[in-house]
């Protein structure tokens, strides 16, 4: 059975490969993607339509805002889901694990996680807030969040990094994210543009039309943070303990 | 030239991250090899300039999802008799 598998997935390796000889050379300035107007036009249009400068968030929340308001709600989706599935799948069966292993916390682990968890939830707040001029942005931001409460329940064990951010409180957390992406998003249709178009926003805000579209991205992303940080912790807390929220690894 | 040679070296571990990973016995190992492999892809993206999918990749790729693979494979029991 391994060696019939062997051979479907041989050929199809042979295939891709076939046709990857057709793709564009590295750093080609005449491959598709670099000539499109698509591309010229962002490139010479975001600074001036947006004051950003960093091209790639202005994209993702801007211009392509209703992408990345569904992506975030299809993350909140998977945190649900996987609480759907777990909880109460382990009712009534005994706990047994192939490695199982009791231990206290350990002293250097734990205090070498109480050093680095506060550089790690900055770091997230500034890559978070900072995505428009560098690299980074809402997921990234999120995701490094979440890591860190995620490291909390690996070095204690799950009520520890729980009494902190509770299950509720994630949840909570995860859903105000996409209602503040969502909320922004009406705003701006309730002051006569269209649905995340964040330009309408300079009627409430003391600024232009551009560096409206820059405070309302950071907004933005901070929905986006909200949301993928509180899910990463539900997806590990409820995966580490098969949905019971207990002790964890 | 060096350039090239970084990019050659990466892709070969690539290859040797990917097949390693499918190799071994151990889901354990190969979850661990699985985040190596997304390390390389990410020093690969740096190094092609787009820092925003190295730097994604980076987080979700190498951290979270290495982690929350490890965190499912120690609530398995079945034993696979491949």
């Amino acid at each position: 059975m391994k060696l019939l598998s062997l051979i479907p997935v041989i050929a199809i390796g042979v295939l891709l490969l076939w046709a990857g000889q057709d793709f564009p050379k590295w750093g080609d300035v005449e491959s598709p993607a670099s000539k499109s107007p698509v591309s010229s036009h962002f490139i010479a249009n975001t600074g001036v339509d947006t004051e950003v400068p960093n091209m790639v968030t202005a994209v993702l929340a801007d211009y392509r805002g209703f992408d990345t308001m569904f992506e975030t709600v299809v993350v909140f989706i998977a945190g649900m889901a996987v609480i759907a599935i777990l909880r109460g799948s382990s009712v009534g069966r005994p706990r047994r694990k192939d490695h199982e292993v009791e231990a206290e916390p350990d002293l250097i682990v734990t205090n070498t996680v109480r050093l680095i968890v506060p550089v790690i939830q900055i770091f997230a707040f500034y890559v978070l807030a900072h995505g428009h001029v560098s690299p980074g942005g809402g997921f990234q931001g999120g995701v490094l969040m979440g890591a860190s409460f995620i490291l909390i329940a690996l070095s204690w064990d799950l009520e520890k990094a729980m009494s902190r951010f509770p299950i509720e409180r994630c949840l909570f957390v995860a859903a105000m994210g996409i209602v503040l992406y969502g909320g922004i998003g009406l705003l701006s249709m309730m002051l006569g543009g269209e649905f995340l178009d964040y330009a309408e926003l300079e009627k409430i805000l003391p600024v232009s039309r551009e560096m409206a579209r820059y405070h309302a991205m950071l907004g933005v992303e901070i929905g986006v943070g909200f949301t993928v940080a509180s899910i990463m912790f539900v997806l590990y807390a409820n995966l580490a303990s098969e949905g019971r929220l207990k002790q964890g690894l | 030239m060096g350039l090239e040679i970084f990019n050659t070296f990466i892709l070969l571990l690539l290859v040797v991250a990917a097949v390693t990973s499918l190799w071994v016995k151990d889901l354990l190992v190969s979850a661990v090899v699985f985040g190596v492999y997304s390390f390389l892809m990410c020093l690969l993206w740096a190094e092609m300039g787009a820092v925003d999918v190295a730097f994604t990749e980076a987080t979700v790729g190498a951290g979270i999802s290495t982690v929350v693979m490890v965190a499912t494979i120690f609530h398995l029991r079945r034993k696979s008799n491949d």
